[in-house]
């Protein structure tokens, strides 16, 4: 029995973590949901979704159930697999880089000598990350860009000419504008001398000064603007121009399918919230929080853990007000700014920032 | 033990991906095979402690260059290959190298086989991004630059196939392009001067 529960204990710990992390991530994301129709109603002079529960906070369920209740058509000359696998795909590379978000500071007051079996034994501390690994960003970024294939792969097994444009407009945005995002994180990570998400953070911690807003400004501007292109969001939401191409590359798909794109694209607009927190407005940082509480006790991780919630709510805002208040890009601007504009600035940042970084050290 | 059964899985996942890929008529089908095996080549490179490796594989191979494939293989909408026209010195050519290919890996086995075991020792910082770093940009900084220089190189050739220019034509864009910068410039100089 001891032996059983000491192999298992690690698997438990992993699921109850990955189980809590993933649901609260899809929580916030179904109630960016509410929040963009929400916010959207205010800016354009309406009241919003008020009818389910009451200030139409139970909108999200109630959507949740019309898309698993829809009839799910399938084109007839599509190409089965691809077309099945597609929404797959993309909700799944929206998700996984879940599992290295650093949620808080770790919490070391805890005495796990309570547990069964001597399983709490050197246990020094519960990390608020699922993994922790060496090269954070590079998986986020790497994870990021395969999602690409969702979007081009459902637009090209549709067997539509609309969701073609639609899949080919956005894997070549996604491509240039994934130049310019690598290029302006790249500033950052010379200022901390870290890949891990964990580390950034801790480089920052010193005082607000030091969150890499400051010194990495125009990264910050890059990053910001190549996001909005990475997540297909307005300005840069070519791929879904109603006007032009219907809805895009999800013209063909419905019901829990659709569902599923629709909940990637949100996923990621967090997932670029996260990053945009940790590697330019420190974290779950909050200056001056070490002299309220004791590093590491469990108030002190849960006020970190409510401010890195509340910055990237507030990336999320952005996105929503961004939303209500810009026009579309034409699609040869939107090529132009990418590569001659935006590209040349984050290569600018990077030379500047080694040169700086050059000077400091030496 | 994990690890075994880990690995016993994702190298089948990349044999099974790889053989869907050459075997496939659908160009689109091969080319998702294709990023199949390099998703089951990174899970191998996580499971060997080299996370630099697998996170760059994904990132380039699986992130970049298989989406331009895969953006040219939508833009130009090819079909199924056909099978006629195979050349038969092609089966023979391919044969060799398959032998060869076979005999180089076998040669591999045998000599890491014949290798002296020493303990490896784990606190070892291979792997881990910042030796990989230091390593390139001091020991291996030659055929760093070199490697630079080659990739460059391809690139200025990619664009000048792309124009389809022959020789006389390049020389006039070339010249072209200094005149109109020649006059750009003198029209700078001359607001400047107003």
């Amino acid at each position: 029995m001891e032996q059983i529960v000491k192999t298992a204990f690690p698997f438990i710990v992993f699921s109850i973590a990955i189980l809590l992390a993933f649901q609260g991530v899809l929580m916030i994301v179904a109630y960016t949901v509410l929040a963009e129709r929400k916010v959207l109603g205010w800016i354009q002079g309406r009241i919003g979704p008020n009818r389910v529960g009451p200030w139409g906070v139970l909108q999200p369920f109630a959507d949740l159930l019309k898309f698993i209740f829809k009839e799910d058509l399938v084109p007839d000359k599509s190409t089965k697999f691809i077309y099945f696998l597609a929404p797959l795909v993309a909700l799944t590379c929206a998700l996984l880089p879940i599992v290295v978000y650093p949620f808080g500071p770790a919490i070391t007051t805890i005495d796990w000598s309570f547990l069964p079996y001597g399983l709490g034994e050197g246990i020094k501390q519960l990390p608020m990350t699922i993994a922790r690994i060496d090269v954070g960003v590079l998986f986020v970024l790497g994870i990021t860009s395969v999602g690409v294939y969702g979007i081009a792969l459902a637009g090209w097994s549709s067997n539509n000419k609309y969701s073609l444009m639609g899949g080919l407009r956005s894997s070549a945005q996604m491509i240039s504008y994934e130049l310019a995002m690598g290029a302006s994180v790249l500033g950052v990570v010379m200022l901390s001398g870290s890949l891990d998400l964990g580390g950034i953070i801790q480089a920052q911690t010193t005082s607000p000064w030091r969150w890499y807003i400051i010194p990495q400004f125009i990264g910050f501007i890059v990053f910001l603007i190549a996001a909005f292109a990475e997540t297909n969001r307005v300005p840069f939401d070519l791929p879904e121009a109603e006007t032009e191409l219907v809805a895009g590359f999800h013209t063909e798909y419905s019901a829990l399918k659709f569902a599923l794109f629709f909940m990637a694209e949100y996923v990621n607009m967090f997932t670029v919230s996260v990053m945009c927190t940790v590697l330019f407005l420190g974290g779950w940082y909050v200056p001056g929080l070490s002299y309220i509480f004791e590093v590491g006790s469990i108030p002190y991780a849960l006020v970190s853990h409510v401010a890195f919630i509340g910055k990237i709510c507030a990336f999320l805002f952005l996105y929503i007000w961004i939303r209500g208040t810009l026009p579309r890009f034409r699609f040869d601007q939107l090529m132009n700014f990418g590569w001659k504009f935006l590209l040349p600035l984050a290569l600018a940042n990077v030379i500047l920032t080694i040169v700086i970084v050059y000077f400091l050290n030496s | 033990m994990a690890t075994t059964v880990l690995f016993f899985i994702f190298a089948g996942l990349a044999i099974g991906c790889a053989l869907s890929m050459v075997y496939h008529r659908n160009p689109l089908y091969s080319a998702v095979s294709l990023v199949g095996v390099f998703v089951a080549l990174s899970c191998i490179y996580v499971t060997l402690a080299a996370p630099f490796i697998a996170a760059v594989q994904i990132l380039i191979y699986a992130g970049a260059i298989m989406v331009l494939v895969v953006f040219v293989i939508m833009l130009l909408n090819l079909d199924e290959e056909k099978p006629y026209r195979r050349l038969n010195y092609l089966y023979a050519l391919g044969g060799f190298l398959g032998i060869v290919l076979l005999a180089q890996t076998f040669f591999i086995f045998v000599a890491v086989n014949k290798a002296p075991k020493t303990p490896v020792n784990v606190d070892e910082t291979v792997g881990k991004t910042m030796s990989i770093g230091t390593n390139m940009y001091t020991e291996y900084l030659l055929p760093v630059e070199i490697v630079g220089i080659l990739l460059l190189m391809a690139i200025i050739g990619g664009v000048i196939l792309v124009r389809r220019l022959s020789v006389p034509e390049l020389k006039l864009v070339v010249n072209n392009e200094l005149e109109r910068r020649n006059e750009a410039d003198e029209k700078d100089d001359y607001r400047i001067a107003l």
